[in-house]
């Protein structure tokens, strides 16, 4: 009971060995709790045929699940929530993905993974949809990357003084 | 772009930055750990530094590491030191790290509540925005309690980008806080309103996700919603809002009405198959009659979910699935098994008899195609299931139905073999015109039996043969070759069968023998007689040897037998009579609850002593002996003899009288054995001689097709008929009645059965009780007869049920109950529950009516009800526990009071101008108008206000109060009525009542 309050509990990106590649909890849990859903995902998800439908049930949760090419995009909603809009979820996650990498691939979440989490951030939040805006959610990513970018240059040009 | 600048910063900067962390991982495969390892001691060295750009490069690593399993509690203050940097970039990374890494018990975030206010106030927007976001995953009770005022501060924040998030933010804070709630709700409220569509819709998830954990609170907001509703486009806020008032209807069912618009509007508007999934699923689940046909064909794209959706809805609307069987069909071929048994789960409920046939067919054809004996066999139970299904009530031709088994068992490796013998069984049994085809399909599955024996497992395909064996035994007469088939049935390969079904061989070969003898003997030819008894002698030692002792015995049984008929036959005595004998009479199936039905017979009662029971003070007396003399009838027989013939008659006479006056008592009428005869399952079904224009006999080939088309064509030549009579009969109809039937005639009935069918009901002892699981059944024996509302106060109705028992047990122990709907409520003894039942006071004796009164309170009376209901009661004899369901009406003419009421009274209320008017009309009325006004006051509880001529006006009072008043004119065979009252729908309904009651007569 205690945790029934967001709409989704959780996202995972994992890819086709099993391989986690993104984590995002929405609701406080404990590293074990965490282990347990992860290892549950990647072993319920995985072993689904090719051309399966992309909806499962797992205890009280409804899990929704996408793959796009080698890796696996797995949602965990509650069970009253539309699985119709999760999979639009995942989707517009990927949009986002693609649009901020271009032509996103796998390696581009693992080595950027931190990028990942941000533009998720900009999307979702608390296990809500914050945004539903395309360009908005791209435009506050490039705003805070500015931020950042400006103050690495800075930093570099620090560097190089120093040195 | 931007991302390369970063990258090429960050590269030079670090001896190992995240970059090259992953990368040496994916170098280290072989010794991963090691290697990790060796990473985090160079973290835990860069931790150690004071340079902040090192620290938060070696958290984001840290961040990755955890992502990967591995612990990293430990850095938790290190974390909260990347945070509390002025730099965005690396304080970006630490509220990440934070926010992946700390939960509820990590101690460290009490120390970050000061830093986070500094950042929530920070006049960067993405300060703030990145403690919000972080604050999301790890906020606990303190941090949500003490940043409460400042996250409210937030919401008006001038940049949408804060607002937004203040606003999803708060509702983690309202489930650690809930105190704060009730200040930051009007802001909250206000935020539905904001300019912003991304602030509204973060409000709008926010007060759903509320409501829907407490609907009750948020009623009020509904207008504020319902406006959204229709404005809004934006189809995830549209999502939210269809649940919240999903959430809502319950509590407000007026909303259900008003949203029967705008939800169909969506539904025929939306492109987003996610909203119309959950508009569907609000309709669904309203059960507002919406037009449900049309959605579901555009919702089955989404096969699963489809498939879901309308497993709900053919519990209400089955005629809208049905017609699409065709893509529930198609479900079927989809690879993922989930899909395919949910398709097969709603198969069976759609099946009718028109489409059956066809449906059966293409499962047949999957069946052959399926892999994996699993669902094979799952394919198989269900085409068994969905023909079975309440006896038998969708099959027409029963050939067809034989031929399907017998294809069955061409499928290899089933574990049915069972389900498919019994089905024959059952069939051949029961079905009587089609024992001879049945009996020609089992000769050659007998004679083809080399090809099933091949699976010998128990419960394997061969147990047919079982089935095989005895129809060909039993219902011998009907074999065109016996000799063959009992040359079949003892072939050597058959000793290899499993015992029990040897033993069935055995004995039906003995059979299939008497029925030869009577064949042969009739002949001139004697020696075919003599041949096939000496077919017997040979072959039955191979059973008398059987180490099963079933066929052993049989075996050697028949074989004495057949050598004594040998015998009797050289000397040329005719036995086959007497053969024949040994198996005459036929076996008949006994329902299950047969015994439970027997009647007992008269005087005897089981619950009497058969002997007194020894008293406890004779116990002490010790007279064991007593008990079994013949001392107690004594004291009771003795008066019956000693009357005479005088006083006999007397007493018989008496005794008539005394039962004419006694209610109780049921006179010897054959009405009870009516009863039982008019109970269902005994219908009689129409003879229809059918011509097959096709041969049936294609031995060994499936042939079940054939049956789908001679029934596709024998059904069209009906129906030509048929509109031939329905022409005819329209025209009477026309004047037919149509009460309390709720659903139209189903153009199912019309499908007669194909040929001489007589599904012979399992059989029942003579004066059973008439079934009494049948609830359905209108010519039902315990029938709850009148219901009279009899109204008191504004809110209380009295109904009065008589209780009608037509059957002829006792039956003790009723217990009346209703289901409680919204409106209306049966009124219980305090203490007990909203579904425990009522006691009926009484108990009745068979045949005998009774009336008990029943109090409801209602709340609203302009529609009419109907409550369901069920009684329970116990039969008395059997002590069996019996249950009858029933629907009580309440129509609103009952809610209506006789009143009388003056003229002048009547005009002013007509002149107040508080009343809606309507009106009706009724066509061929034809009775004298004072008749038709007395049975409005009779029937609908008016009276007559004034009279002139052909016209008169009529009043009447509802028990709430509302006025009826009814101005009725009559002109020919055309009464007109114009009606006024303070409740249009009241005014509406019983209209439709007074217009019913014309139509009947």
């Amino acid at each position: 009971e205690r945790k029934r309050h967001c709409s989704m509990r959780f996202m995972l990106l994992f890819s086709r060995q099993g391989k986690l590649r993104l984590q995002k909890w929405f609701t406080s849990m404990s590293d074990r709790e965490k282990k347990k859903i992860i290892r549950d995902m990647t072993t319920m998800v995985l072993a689904r045929q090719p051309r399966s439908c992309n909806f499962m049930q797992w205890k009280d949760l409804k899990i929704v699940y996408k793959r796009y090419a080698s890796l696996y995009f797995c949602l965990g909603v509650e069970s009253q929530e539309n699985e119709l809009l999760a999979l639009e979820i995942i989707h517009r996650y990927v949009e986002l993905l693609d649009k901020y990498f271009g032509n996103v691939c796998e390696l581009d979440i693992i080595f950027n993974f931190e990028k990942a989490y941000f533009i998720l951030d900009e999307f979702l939040m608390g296990g809500e949809v914050q945004e539903t805006s395309k360009q908005i959610v791209n435009r506050s990513i490039e705003a805070s990357d500015m931020l950042q970018e400006v103050r690495f240059t800075d930093m570099h040009a620090h560097t190089h003084k120093c040195t | 772009m931007a991302l390369k600048i970063v990258k090429g910063s960050i590269d030079r900067m670090f001896d190992k930055n995240l970059q090259d962390l992953v990368r040496g991982i994916r170098n280290h495969k072989e010794d991963e750990a090691k290697y990790i390892s060796t990473c985090i001691d160079e973290i835990k060295q860069e931790l150690k530094q004071d340079n902040i750009a090192v620290k938060a490069n070696a958290v984001c690593k840290l961040t990755y590491l955890q992502m990967l399993g591995y612990d990293v509690s430990w850095a938790a203050f290190n974390i909260v030191e990347v945070m509390s940097s002025s730099k965005f970039t690396y304080k970006r990374i630490g509220y990440l790290a934070a926010s992946q890494c700390f939960h509820e018990n990590t101690d460290v975030i009490m120390l970050t509540t000061n830093q986070i206010r500094k950042d929530l106030s920070s006049p960067n927007q993405y300060d703030t925005g990145v403690a919000l976001t972080g604050l999301s995953c790890f906020v606990t009770p303190d941090l949500a309690r003490d940043l409460a005022n400042d996250i409210m501060t937030l919401m008006s924040h001038t940049k949408p980008y804060i607002r937004k998030k203040a606003v999803l933010i708060m509702y983690k804070v309202f489930l650690k806080y809930p105190e704060s709630l009730r200040p930051a709700f009007p802001r909250l409220k206000e935020k539905l309103e904001d300019p912003d569509p991304g602030v509204q819709s973060a409000a709008v998830n926010v007060i759903c996700e509320l409501a829907r954990r407490n609907p009750k609170n948020y009623l009020s907001l509904a207008p504020l919603f319902f406006k959204l509703m229709t404005s809004s486009t934006n189809n995830w806020v549209l999502i939210k809002i269809i649940k919240l008032f999903g959430a809502l209807t319950p509590l407000e069912p007026r909303l259900g009405k008003k949203l029967i618009e705008p939800l169909t509007n969506l539904i025929h508007s939306t492109s987003a198959m996610s909203l119309l999934y959950e508009c569907v699923n609000t309709v669904i689940a309203g059960q507002y009659s919406c037009s449900v046909g049309s959605v579901c064909l555009r919702i089955s794209v989404v096969k699963y979910l489809g498939l879901l959706a309308m497993s709900k809805i053919l519990k209400t609307h089955p005629k809208s699935v049905q017609s699409h069987k065709d893509l529930i069909l198609q479900c079927l071929d989809d690879k993922d098994e989930s899909i395919r048994l949910r398709a097969l789960d709603l198969l069976y409920g759609m099946v009718s008899k028109k489409n059956l046939m066809e449906i059966v067919k293409k499962l047949m054809i999957h069946v052959d195609k399926a892999e994996g004996t699993t669902y094979r066999d799952e394919l198989l139970t269900k085409i068994i299931d969905i023909c079975s299904q309440s006896n038998y009530q969708y099959i027409t031709n029963f050939e067809w139905y034989i031929s399907i088994l017998v294809e069955l068992t061409r499928l290899e490796g089933t574990r049915h073999g069972h389900l498919i013998a019994s089905q024959m069984l059952d069939v051949a049994i029961r079905v009587k015109a089609i024992r001879a085809f049945a009996v020609a399909q089992m000769a050659t599955l007998l004679d083809n039996a080399h090809l099933l024996t091949g699976n010998m497992q128990r419960n394997g395909i061969c147990e047919v043969l079982y089935a095989a064996a005895w129809i060909c035994g039993e219902f011998s007469e009907h074999l065109e070759n016996p000799v063959q088939t009992l040359e079949a049935m003892l072939r050597p390969k058959v000793a290899t069968l499993p015992g029990h079904i040897q033993a069935v061989y055995v004995q039906n070969a003995a059979k299939l023998f008497a029925t030869i003898l009577k064949n042969q003997e009739g002949n001139t030819d004697s020696t075919a007689a003599q041949e096939t008894s000496q077919l017997m002698i040979d072959r039955l030692p191979l059973f008398v040897q059987s180490a099963n002792l079933e066929v052993q015995e049989r075996a050697s049984c028949i074989l004495q037998l057949v050598k004594y008929i040998q015998k009797l036959q050289q000397k040329d005595v005719e036995v086959a009579e007497e053969v024949s004998a040994l198996f005459a009479g036929e076996l008949n199936p006994v329902a299950p609850k047969a015994q439970k039905k027997v009647p007992v017979p008269e005087g005897l009662d089981l619950d009497a002593w058969i002997n007194e029971p020894p008293s406890e003070s004779e116990s002490e007396d010790e007279q064991p002996k007593a008990i079994f003399t013949k001392e107690e009838p004594k004291h009771s027989r003795p008066r019956h003899t000693e009357v005479d013939e005088k006083e006999l008659a007397r007493r018989r006479e008496a005794r008539k009288q005394e039962q004419a006056n006694n209610p109780f008592y049921i006179k010897a009428s054959p009405s009870s054995q009516k009863v039982y005869q008019e109970t269902p399952g005994v219908e009689h079904i129409p003879v229809v001689q059918i011509d097959l224009s096709v041969p049936l006999k294609v031995p060994g080939l499936p042939m079940s097709d054939q049956y789908v088309k001679l029934e596709e064509e024998r059904r069209q030549k009906e129906r030509a008929e048929k509109k031939k009579k329905e022409k005819k009969k329209r025209k009477e109809k026309r004047s037919g009645r149509g009460k309390k039937h709720d659903s139209g005639p189903e153009s199912e009935e019309d499908i007669t059965p194909a040929h001489v069918v007589d599904i012979v009901t399992e059989e029942m002892p003579e004066n059973a009780l008439p079934s009494d699981d049948d609830d359905k059944d209108p010519n039902d024996p315990h029938k709850v007869c009148d219901i009279q509302g009899n109204l008191q106060d504004g809110s209380q109705v009295v109904v009065s049920v008589i209780f009608e028992n037509k059957s002829d047990s006792f039956l003790k122990s009723m217990e009346f109950n209703v289901l409680d709907s919204l409106n209306s409520k049966l009124q219980r003894p305090e203490g007990s529950g909203p579904h425990d039942g009522l006691t009926v006071p009484f108990q009745l004796p068979p045949g005998v009516s009774n009336e008990a009164r029943f109090v409801f309170t209602v709340q609203s009376i302009v529609m009419p009800q109907k409550l369901k209901g069920t009684l329970t009661f116990i039969v008395k004899d059997s002590s069996t526990h019996e249950k009858l369901d029933f629907k009580l009406h309440f129509t609103c003419t009952s809610y209506l009071i006789t009143t009388p009421c003056y003229s002048d009274a009547f005009a002013k209320l007509l002149e107040s101008g508080d009343l809606k008017s309507s009106s009706v009309r009724l066509e061929g009325v034809n009775m004298p108008f004072h008749h038709l006004l007395a049975r409005i006051c009779f029937h609908h509880h008016f009276s007559v206000v004034e009279r002139i001529d052909s016209c008169a006006s009529m009043y009447s009072r509802s028990i709430q109060g509302h006025h009826v008043c009814l101005l009725v004119k009559t002109s020919g065979q055309t009464v007109s009525i114009d009606a006024k009252c303070d409740e249009p729908t009241l005014l509406g309904n019983v209209l439709d009542e007074i217009k019913q009651t014309f139509s009947q007569c």
